[in-house]
């Protein structure tokens, strides 16, 4: 059974005349994959910083396990970071970095190196030990900050875009074994990350920000397929945002929709529309090959477009690259549709 | 334990902590220094009881008016006038060196000729001011090697020219000049080199690109870039020099420097209040020098 | 049709004038210094005749046992020693609170740690002896260290303050994330990375007190640094062997710390402790 972990109370970090985190309630459960989604400067690596006690509110509280942390430093509270930087410590050996939090809390040398062999071997850098951080490459720094967090069985454990100087291949290879080593572990993770599919791919919950405010909080799935404000909507994957006489010719309301690329069907011009169905008419503007898909840039005929997106099942470049300048009839399901809510993004 | 309190307690305050890193350097440094600086300038508003030999502690102009006496002006002229020699001969000297340093030597040798000249710096004053004692001795390198040319005799004559010349080149203001030259080199030498290699190499190719020749190249856009450089190094050799009493002591008659007046007033004659006043001197030629030199750039070159 | 002449690389371009006078320079600089060498062996006692009439080794042990040499050698290393000490607590503290704080006068304190070596020495000395005396303190050993001290402090400060911009803040806060406190960070972390630049600080700030002569002249007393005490053998023609042997030695001892210095701190490819 788990209870809060953390839990911010209205928190709010002022720079003087600048809101980097504005009024903020959050709940994380304990044991869960948390993330914190948004574009730079809108504030959620300023609240990762205030869970680690770098940064304190200027209004507002922080619980960490139901207790008031607002005035403990950072070396007393249950909680280690990873940083983006890695911050690993030059001097030392990697051995050294990673028994840094248990050698200072005097824990015996026999114990530490047992401990810090474990630590290798779950981040999968077994005899690593005397090397230095100079002379690792970008991904096995970023496993041995991993473990020199990790080895002081914190109960929460953040981490500030640590994929982001990773190229692809080892981006991805490293969000499954992040997610595994959470798992294995069972602690909380808090992760701050810009890449929204990062977020999708690993959490079990994502709280998605802009600029200093929670948008929404929820699970991958809900974030996406129900955003519930149109920042979030264009954020969390693409989306096409219709609103105003565009949305009244389509929907026959004036309200503000979001409707997903994939979920829009590109059929011939007349093809019949379903009741469950909304249509528009329109033409192929310009075509993008993508290899798994392909996405349609398609110009409506009343004004205003839509982006469509659909997988290359059976068609080859050369087919799809014939769309263009034709003319198609769009048809999505009306469930499809997510009508978003009042502010602007 | 203990120490974990009392780091919490400063982590939480990080005015407290920033006054007890800020407070004994400035301390020292208020009191120490600017303490002293400001005593030396109220002692040049005292003047010296010529009677009783004592500090009189009253406020007055007449210690400054003392400046203005003919033989006071004279030493003001003429430790300016060296300075300004000094520093056109380590000007000329300095940046072909400075020059080729910047720009062709190679990484080795860089490293080579800035120790080279570093060296020098570093090791000790006095000692290099001694050498030159035993090369102009009168029995020394110089004359020898004079023999050698059998330019004996033109040295002879020079020693025997008025403002010039003297018993020997060891005591005569060419002595002192060729010392103070050879003292504050390096000082001028770092400055411009660091001015040269600022000057990208893309200038140059453009220059020549659109149809400079070297010469042209070098006057119209490697010079002025340098001469931040040149400038910075003046202000050290111009200020060592208005305030040195060493060198003017081993090798000068009895021509009085700033430097020199000041160190005799303030020993001998216990007259602080006059070698208080003789140093604001050298203080406001230095600062309206600074004050030049930041409107020609010199600061970044620094 | 005229083609245009196109000009060698700049890098080919060295004319031997060019050459001639940089390494002229060179050697402006150091003959003197080689001079002293060859005079330290000089048989001849009273003057300096050039070239040197005899060779001799005799005068090295003669100078190294000179008693006032001897003293004056203690004098000025035991002034080194403390002013350094007391510099690279000033300078430390100094650039710790330039690094991590704003506040006011900030760009004023770099400025006012600069002056005492940017003013002529005799600026220096004489405002340091009128408040002295205006004090009626006496002129000891502890003045001279006091004037040492405060234009050493800029060399360290200087020093320490360029490590601390090159070192990643986030290993304060990584180390503190990991348990420990301000005094255990500053020990393990903070103290391992600054360290060269607080030994290359040190050191040419001993340097800088070991020779310094104006204002020791100024600031003391009946005592004679080593310094003082060449110069005052200077003024007197005697003794001119001695004199001429300790001046190499003082060469000798004084350059080797230098290089080190200068290695300590030169910028490599080694990437240790720097932002990534």
């Amino acid at each position: 059974m788990s209870g809060s972990a953390i839990i911010f109370k209205n928190v709010s970090r002022h720079f003087g005349e600048l809101k980097a985190v504005d009024d903020v309630m959050l709940e994380i459960v304990d044991g869960e994959f948390f993330s914190m989604l948004g574009p730079s400067g809108s504030g959620k690596t300023t609240c990762l910083r205030m869970i680690a006690g770098f940064d304190r509110p200027t209004a507002g509280q922080i619980f960490l396990f139901g207790e008031d942390v607002s005035n403990l430093p950072p070396y007393d509270r249950p909680v280690n970071t990873v940083f983006q930087d890695y911050a690993l410590f030059p001097h030392m050996t990697v051995d050294q970095n990673i028994g840094y939090g248990l050698m200072i809390k005097k824990v015996s040398k026999e114990e530490r190196v047992k401990r810090v062999d474990e630590m290798l071997d779950l981040v999968r850098l077994p005899g690593f030990g005397h090397r230095k951080p100079s002379q690792l490459s970008g991904g096995q720094r970023q496993r041995v900050a991993l473990a020199r967090a990790l080895i002081n069985h914190p109960r929460v454990l953040l981490l500030d875009e640590p994929l982001g100087a990773l190229d692809l291949k080892l981006r991805q290879q490293m969000q499954v074994e992040l997610k595994n080593i959470q798992q294995q572990v069972g602690i909380t993770f808090v992760f701050v990350t810009h890449d929204q599919e990062e977020a999708l791919t690993m959490s079990d919950r994502i709280a998605v920000f802009s600029e200093g405010r929670v948008e929404q909080v929820g699970s991958p799935a809900e974030v996406y397929e129900h955003p519930s404000t149109p920042f979030v909507a264009g954020f969390v994957g693409t989306s096409n945002l219709v609103e105003g006489e565009m949305a009244k010719r389509i929907t026959g309301s004036e309200s503000k929709f979001s409707i997903r690329p994939e979920k829009i069907h590109l059929s011939a011009a007349d093809q019949k529309i379903g009741t469950d169905m909304f249509s528009v008419d329109g033409k192929v503007r310009d075509v993008v090959y993508l290899g798994l898909y392909t996405r349609y840039l398609v110009e409506l005929a009343g004004g205003g477009d839509l982006v469509v997106v659909e997988q290359n099942l059976n068609t080859t470049s050369m087919e799809v690259m014939k769309a263009r300048g034709q003319k198609v009839r769009l048809l999505w399901k009306k469930e499809h549709v997510r009508y978003v809510g009042g502010h602007d993004a | 334990m203990m120490l974990n309190r009392l780091s919490t307690f400063l982590y939480q305050r990080p005015k407290l902590v920033l006054g007890l890193l800020l407070l004994p350097p400035l301390i020292w440094f208020v009191v120490v220094y600017l303490g002293s600086l400001s005593t030396m300038l109220l002692n040049s508003f005292f003047y010296l009881d010529g009677f009783t030999g004592q500090v009189v502690h009253q406020f007055t102009l007449q210690t400054y008016l003392k400046l203005l006496d003919p033989t006071n002006l004279q030493i003001f002229s003429r430790t300016t006038l060296m300075a300004a020699l000094v520093t056109i001969a380590c000007i000329f000297i300095a940046f072909p060196l400075s020059y080729y340093s910047a720009r062709f030597a190679s990484r080795r040798m860089k490293t080579f000729l800035y120790l080279a000249v570093t060296l020098p710096l570093w090791s000790s004053y006095v000692v290099r001011v001694y050498s030159w004692k035993l090369i102009l001795a009168q029995e020394g390198i110089i004359s020898w090697f004079a023999r050698l040319a059998h330019l004996d005799g033109a040295l002879n004559w020079y020693l025997n020219l008025p403002l010039l010349g003297g018993p020997s080149l060891s005591v005569s203001s060419t002595g002192i000049f060729l010392v103070f030259v050879y003292i504050w080199l390096p000082y001028m030498i770092l400055p411009i080199q660091t001015a040269l290699e600022r000057v990208p190499k893309s200038l140059v190719e453009a220059s020549s690109d659109l149809g400079a020749n070297p010469s042209q190249t070098f006057l119209n856009v490697i010079l002025p870039l340098a001469f931040p450089g040149v400038v910075a190094g003046s202000i050290f050799t111009f200020s060592l020099t208005l305030g040195d009493f060493i060198v003017p002591s081993l090798f000068g008659n009895s021509s009085f420097f700033i430097g020199k007046a000041v160190l005799t007033y303030m020993g001998t004659s216990g007259n602080i209040p006059l070698a208080a006043a003789f140093t604001m001197g050298p203080i406001v030629i230095m600062i309206a020098y600074l004050l030049l030199a930041r409107r020609l750039g010199a600061f970044d070159a620094l | 049709m005229h083609s245009k002449k196109i000009p060698p690389p700049s890098g080919e371009h060295t004319s031997w004038g060019l050459k001639m006078s940089a390494f002229g320079a060179l050697l402006f600089l150091h003959i003197p210094l080689w001079l002293i060498f060859i005079y330290s062996f000089t048989t001849e006692t009273s003057a300096y005749t050039f070239p040197p009439p005899g060779l001799t080794f005799k005068w090295i042990p003669q100078a190294i046992a000179n008693p006032d040499m001897q003293s004056s050698l203690v004098l000025t290393i035991r002034v080194a020693t403390l002013a350094t000490f007391t510099a690279l607590i000033l300078g430390t503290l100094a650039a710790a609170a330039v690094f991590r704080y704003d506040f006011f006068g900030k760009e004023a304190i770099s400025f006012v740690l600069i002056l005492p070596l940017a003013l002529p020495g005799i600026v220096t000395g004489i405002a340091m002896r009128s408040a002295i005396s205006l004090l009626l303190i006496p002129f000891s050993f502890w003045t001279i260290v006091i004037g040492h001290a405060t234009f050493c402090v800029v060399t360290v400060y200087n020093n320490v303050l360029a490590r601390f911009r090159r070192t990643s803040g986030s290993m304060v806060e990584a180390s503190m994330d990991l348990g420990a406190n301000s005094f255990q960070t500053f020990w393990h972390i903070v103290l391992p990375n600054i360290g060269t630049a607080l030994l290359a600080g040190g050191i040419l700030a001993f340097s800088l007190s070991f020779d310094e002569v104006i204002v020791t002249t100024f600031t003391a007393g009946q005592q004679q640094t080593l310094p003082i005490w060449m110069f005052s053998q200077m003024l007197k023609p005697r003794n001119r062997p001695i004199t001429n042997v300790t001046a190499m030695l003082v060469v000798l001892i004084t350059a080797l710390p230098i290089i080190l210095a200068q290695r300590l701190t030169a910028q490599t490819t080694d990437t240790e402790g720097e932002k990534s």
